[in-house]
């Protein structure tokens, strides 16, 4: 039996990725996305693009423009009788659970008698098409007593609303550690939170069936939270409920818990009428109605000595949760998990208020609360460094964990330290780091408007779902008569390649060629009980199952070889689509496809069920101490902006990111993700504002007015590398790592890199406050502030 | 009844109403739903088409658009092309097989639209189109995919892709092996019989249909008025499509300028602009997107009367002239009498914009053209400045300093003009300058910018047009002239 280490085949590396201006390279031997062909030709199925029966109904969801208030007329009878009406749904109307929150209860399905954000569903309109549902929808006569709306989390948060308790970890006696500092600093800051725009909104199919179940088509990260919650609205059993997931176009986390609401009102309305049901919200409707990323409150208060090093302290992170628990507890958790980011923080508290406000249920987006957490400690290296005069690499550095201090604020020892370092020297020299420095202060130095900034941020991120039943995973595989392998696991498809790492490794098992290995569609009637694709876990737990899955089925062809063809067990293996046993003259070498028809013909099962549970994980909530990660994933990024000190326009113009995946799975989907994380990082912490009136209504509710980043925001310089010679320390999926939320955090330099660039406005005297996103009206405002204070201390000098 | 060819097979779709759009007759009537839906408001690319309209060479020139804000009734007479029509076979075009070697696809939602926006730049550039032949740097192509969104890729492998597009064995889409394809297009009527839907050929003729149906909408572009129907679900009983009137087609040279047709895209636009004033030519490539561009025109934006538009505050700094036609006769106006209040125009009933005169540079005017926003690329602006003089004798003359985005429309800042005119580009001047500015604008808070924002960042737009005066080169003092 060959070990997990000896499986890891190394892959061959990608060269570097593109500089400016020169001729790209390909990444060699990095299979591609299991579905770009489809991609490129138009042929690849979203949900709305699914045939349906002709005489399939059209439904729209409507909508409060009211953030809180009492629901005291819901007149619907214009509605029902307008053109092509078939069905017209309240909340009176549901058989089962009216409640769909994912773990808490708090998520009407569609709003009782009280109102708890602007965008809340009321009610739904099934017609013949969109535009006649779309057009009923505005028919109908919606009175609502308002109440006073609760839009401030910090208000919330002293008033003791929560949507949890607020919790508490801490390590040591951080005020004493705090007293005893030569030097504290405070500062507080918000961080603004994020749309998912992803491009393909919400949507679902759902299909009567012959008996009292339902099978639903769905664009969700959760297929089987999807089948509990449309079980219990029809209250009918889970087995009545078939979910099939085939890709999304995008998650992010957007459709992890909110894709569910809208598969339960279609399948309602499929049940009622029995016929098929397609609902897909529009563009507005989905920013308005759905979750976003948390905006966060932080807070430090840190001690440190005469060489910067951080000696204790006190951190409060508050959450902005919206209206309901949702999956906020563990979002305002990952965020206190992340409060220390690479540092250790000594002796530390760090507090967790989740805040329930009168907006959308906020929710998972990709780093679940980990990059708003890490931005009060990246705030704080800045502060630092600008209060004794030091240049932040250098805090940075010196406050990474290290030997004797690599216990964090929760108690979970930090392994691969040696890496971290290594990670960020490598990058320091790769990027130039210092004589870049020296540049850049020559320019400023002399340049009147345009000012330059220059940050190097690390990022550690911790790898399991923290509810520790997640992390379990199921996979089914079949081999056919004919040689080809089907497998089926329970993570989803949204873009990120995991279809074609599962395939990868399935095909690498069993000697085969990848295209000898099928992934269909993710369904609850072939593997259950899964848990949602997050947490970046989708390669580390399916991919395990499936593993499994096809360890067992190579077992079992072994044994039936041994056994058939008489040949020795102990050195059989599959490789190049052959079973070979025994070495030099005694070899024999039986095709992969004669050898399943021999199976076949023998009475074996050709079918496998796999599953993985992640091992040594822990978290006890009651003394905020444990072990709640795996492992931790590492990168690092430097970034070079200019600002336009005179408009607040600034841009990013050169990248460079190293970034730790362990043994890379695949090189191309793992700089897919790394880049992709990077600038959608960015775009948070830049470009993309959300906007609420004073009444709670959301005024960003399209891409006209909400902007992600597009083509002319990706750097001209973006030097992007796989970290080498590092296999994961812990025994996961041949060594490799994580890759789907971790990049995104490496745009946190660009922030820092901002604030770099405005404090030379005052000799980096200054640490300038700088919320985020740092539109160019946050970014103008700041560099008054600066020049303003500098003009202060001047005229008292 | 609208005759067109998709992926080069003869169409005839009847009773659609005005409204629908490219893509509800692709999605919904046709059943290809290769070109997705992203927001049904032009701003993200997914439902990116390209569309060839025969041209005076006997062949077919080919646009992207959004499919979701194009009028279906456009088709009459095109070659509409979507991502289904690339591929012949298993043989990728070499738009889709660049995309695919560099892994340019993630989710794959957005991945049509942006295969389409590389389709158009390929064709032209097959074609020898000056415009598409310039090198495939990234200025060339943030201007061709600026309006396609990825939330997935970070766009870096996309653009490698285009970058290698010239590498591959040159495969036609299987449409290309029928040599009549464009003769058939052309044949086909140019005539369109629509109930509700009017598509004139002459300024005549659209006259007389504007008598017999006053009270229909107008529409060229229909980059703005389309989203009254994806957005507000609008039923437009009554169209009348301005976009093939020869006449409004038309740029007419003078002796001291240029008459430019009202339904003028704003890609035709360019090589004029580039050559007489390249302030606005650089600023015409951030308003929207290639999409955008290749619909939207220059009398629609001054039409639209909207205080944002990003034109307006040009013309108004360039002393542009509107001509007028309506039941009564023709007029001519000075851009700023047409500007009465928010989204209130001088147009009288029944009236619309022929075409706007474009007066000639002169020697010694000059422009500068400064747009500030959240996103560099299609975006709105929150403060549009675009300021006209001339120096004589070391003090400035002919001061015109016209915003958007400051106030319920486009207008010029006449107090701060004042402010400057015949004195030297000194800072006391300037500062006068930036005082006055608070008297002449209250701007507004709104989603795109506070007031206060707006306020500083527009008298900030002033000192930097005295530092570009002032010794100082624009790569000095502008982020925009820094990076390109």
């Amino acid at each position: 039996m060959r070990t997990l280490t000896d499986l890891s085949r190394p892959v061959p590396r990608p060269e570097p990725a593109t500089q400016a201006d020169d001729t790209p390279t390909l990444p060699r031997q990095a299979p591609p996305h299991d579905s770009a062909t489809l991609h490129v030709t138009g042929r690849a199925r979203y949900l709305d693009d699914q045939p349906a029966p002709a005489n399939a109904l059209h439904v729209a969801v409507g909508l409060s423009r009211v953030a809180h208030g009492r629901l005291t007329r819901l007149g619907l009878d214009a509605a029902r009788r307008a053109p092509g009406v078939v069905d017209v749904i309240t909340v009176v109307d549901i058989p089962g659970h009216t409640d769909v929150g994912p773990v808490f209860p708090g998520d009407p399905l569609l709003a009782d008698a009280e109102v708890r954000y602007a965008g809340q569903p009321l009610f739904a309109v099934a017609a013949t098409d969109f535009t006649s549902a779309r057009r009923a929808v505005a028919l109908a006569e919606i009175e609502i007593d308002a109440l006073p709306a609760r839009l401030d989390p910090v208000a919330a948060a002293e008033a003791e609303e929560w949507v949890r308790p607020p919790h508490v970890q801490q390590r040591g006696d951080w005020q004493r550690a705090l007293d005893d500092a030569p030097h504290r600093l405070e500062a507080h800051q918000f961080v603004g939170g994020q749309e998912h725009f992803y491009l393909e909104g919400q949507a679902c199919l759902a299909l009567p069936n012959e008996d009292d179940g339902v099978t639903v088509h769905t664009s969700s990260q959760h297929p089987s939270e999807v089948q509990k919650l449309v079980a219990e609205v029809l209250a009918i059993p889970f087995h009545a409920v078939t979910v099939e997931v085939r890709r999304m176009g995008g998650g992010f986390g957007g459709k992890e818990t909110q894709a569910a609401p809208w598969a339960c009102l279609a399948a309602l309305l499929a049940r009622r009428t029995g016929r098929a049901v397609r609902l897909r919200l529009p563009r507005g409707d989905d920013m308005r109605a759905t979750g976003k990323r948390h905006p966060f409150h932080n807070r430090y208060r840190l001690g440190f000595d005469d060489a910067d090093v951080l000696q204790g302290g006190d951190i409060t992170v508050i959450g902005d949760c919206g209206h309901s628990p949702d999956l906020s507890e563990a979002i305002v958790d990952r965020a206190m998990f992340h409060a220390d980011n690479a540092y250790s923080l000594g002796q530390a508290r760090v507090t967790g208020i989740p805040a329930r406000t009168h907006m959308p249920s906020n929710t998972a987006f990709r780093g679940f609360g980990g990059p708003q957490g890490m931005m009060i400690i990246e705030r704080a290296m800045d502060d630092i460094a600008r209060h004794l005069g030091e240049d932040p690499l250098t805090i940075r550095k010196r406050n990474l964990y290290r030997p004797e201090h690599d216990v964090t604020h929760y108690g979970q020892r930090v392994e691969q330290i040696g890496l971290l370092h290594e990670l960020v020297s490598q990058l320091e020299a790769s990027s130039d780091y210092w004589a870049r420095r020296s540049a850049i202060r020559a320019y400023n130095a002399s340049s009147p408007v345009l000012k330059k900034g220059l940050a190097l941020t690390p990022v550690k991120f911790g790898i399991s779902f923290t509810a520790k039943h997640l992390n379990q995973a199921g996979a089914l595989l079949h081999v056919y008569t004919d040689g080809s392998v089907m497998i089926n696991h329970g993570g989803t498809e949204m873009g990120q390649g995991l279809h074609t790492k599962v395939g990868q490794v399935v095909a690498r098992e069993l000697g085969l060629e990848n295209a000898a290995v099928r992934i269909s569609a993710t369904r609850t009637d072939k593997v259950p009980n899964t848990s949602p694709t997050a947490a970046s876990s989708g390669a580390d737990l399916n991919g395990m199952a499936a593993r499994n899955a096809a360890m067992q089925i190579r077992e079992r062809l072994f044994d039936f070889a041994a056994e058939h063809y008489r040949l020795d067990r102990e050195a059989m293996c599959l490789e190049n689509g052959e079973l070979v046993a025994g070495h030099g003259e005694g070899e024999r070498r039986i095709a992969w496809g004669d050898l399943v028809q021999a199976a076949y013909l023998g009475r074996v099962s050709l079918s496998v069920t796999g599953f993985y549970a992640t091992p040594l994980i822990h978290y006890d909530r009651a003394s905020g101490q444990g072990r709640p990660f795996y492992y931790y994933a590492y990168g690092a990024a430097v970034s070079e902006v200019v600002v336009d000190t005179l408009s607040g326009e600034h841009r990013v113009s050169r990248v460079d990111i190293l970034h730790d995946v362990g043994d890379s799975l695949n090189p191309a989907i793992d700089l897919g993700q790394i880049e992709g994380g990077f600038i959608q990082g960015m775009g948070w912490l830049t470009s993309e504002e959300l906007k609420w009136d004073e009444t709670g209504r959301l005024t960003s509710d399209g891409p006209a007015t909400y902007k992600i980043p597009t083509i002319g925001d990706t750097p001209p310089d973006f030097r992007v590398a796989l970290l080498e010679g590092h296999p994961n320390s812990q025994a996961s999926l041949y060594r490799s790592k994580a890759v789907g939320e971790p990049p995104f955090m490496l745009a946190i330099s660009v922030w820092s890199a901002l604030r770099d660039a405005l404090a030379s406005l005052a000799d980096y005297r200054l640490s300038p406050a700088l919320d985020t996103p740092a539109t160019p009206e946050r970014v103008l405002f700041a560099a008054q502030a600066l020049r303003q204070a500098t003009a202060t201390e001047t005229s008292h000098a | 009844m609208i005759e067109f060819y998709l992926n080069g097979e003869a169409q005839r779709c009847a009773s659609l109403a005005p409204e629908t759009s490219v893509l509800e007759l692709l999605r919904t009537v046709l059943q290809r739903t290769g070109t997705k839906e992203g927001c049904a408001s032009g701003d993200c690319g997914a439902c990116t088409v390209a569309i060839g309209m025969p041209d005076q060479a006997g062949g077919l020139r080919y646009h992207s658009t959004n499919a979701c804000i194009t009028p279906a009734h456009q088709l009459q007479g095109c070659h509409l092309v979507t991502v289904e029509g690339l591929a012949r076979g298993d043989a990728l075009h070499p738009v889709q097989a660049a995309m695919v070697d560099c892994h340019a696809s993630q989710c794959g939602f957005c991945t049509p639209g942006i295969v389409m926006s590389l389709f158009t730049l390929h064709e032209g550039r097959r074609e020898g189109r000056r415009d598409a032949l310039a090198p495939l740097d990234d200025a060339r192509l943030e201007a061709t995919l600026g309006g396609n969104l990825c939330r997935c890729t970070g766009y870096r492998p996309i653009r490698d892709a285009a970058r290698r597009l010239d590498r591959y064995p040159d495969v036609r889409p299987p449409w290309a092996d029928d040599a009549a394809l464009a003769d058939n297009v052309a044949a086909l009527s140019d005539e369109l019989e629509s109930d509700g839907y009017a598509m004139p050929r002459t300024l005549a003729a659209l006259h007389d249909v504007r008598r017999q149906r006053p009270r229909a909408r107008l529409v060229a572009g229909a980059t703005d008025l389309w989203l009254e129907t994806t957005q507000r679900l609008e039923a437009f009983e009554d169209v009348i499509d301005i976009s093939r009137v020869a006449e409004l087609q038309a740029i007419d040279e003078t002796p001291d300028g240029w008459w430019i047709g009202a339904s003028v895209a704003y890609t035709r636009l360019e090589p004029l602009l580039e050559t007489a004033y390249p302030a606005f030519a650089r600023m015409l490539q951030r308003l929207g997107s290639a999409q955008i561009r290749n619909r939207g025109t220059l009398g629609g934006n001054i039409a639209n009367a909207s205080p944002i538009g990003d034109t307006p505050p040009v013309l108004l700094a360039l002393g542009a002239r509107l001509a007028l036609e309506g039941p009564d006769g023709a007029r001519e106006l000075p851009l700023e009498a047409f500007f009465l209040d928010y989204k209130r125009t001088a147009l009288a009933p029944g009236e619309f914009i022929r075409a706007i005169f474009l007066p000639r540079p002169a020697g010694d005017r000059r422009l500068e053209v400064w747009k500030l926003s959240k996103r560099r690329e299609d975006d709105i602006s929150a403060v549009l400045g675009a300021f006209a003089w001339q120096e004589q004798a070391g003090r400035l003359h002919g001061v015109r300093l016209a915003f958007g985005g400051m106030a319920a429309t486009p207008r010029r800042a006449e107090a701060a003009e004042a402010a400057l005119e015949g004195q030297p580009p000194d800072a006391a001047a300037f500062d006068a300058a930036r005082q006055a500015l608070a008297r002449d604008f209250q701007p507004l808070d709104d989603v795109r910018g506070s007031a206060a924002y707006r306020q500083l960042a527009a008298a900030n737009l002033l000192e930097r047009l005295r530092l570009t005066l002032t010794h100082h080169s624009p790569r000095e003092v502008c982020l925009d002239a820094y990076a390109h």
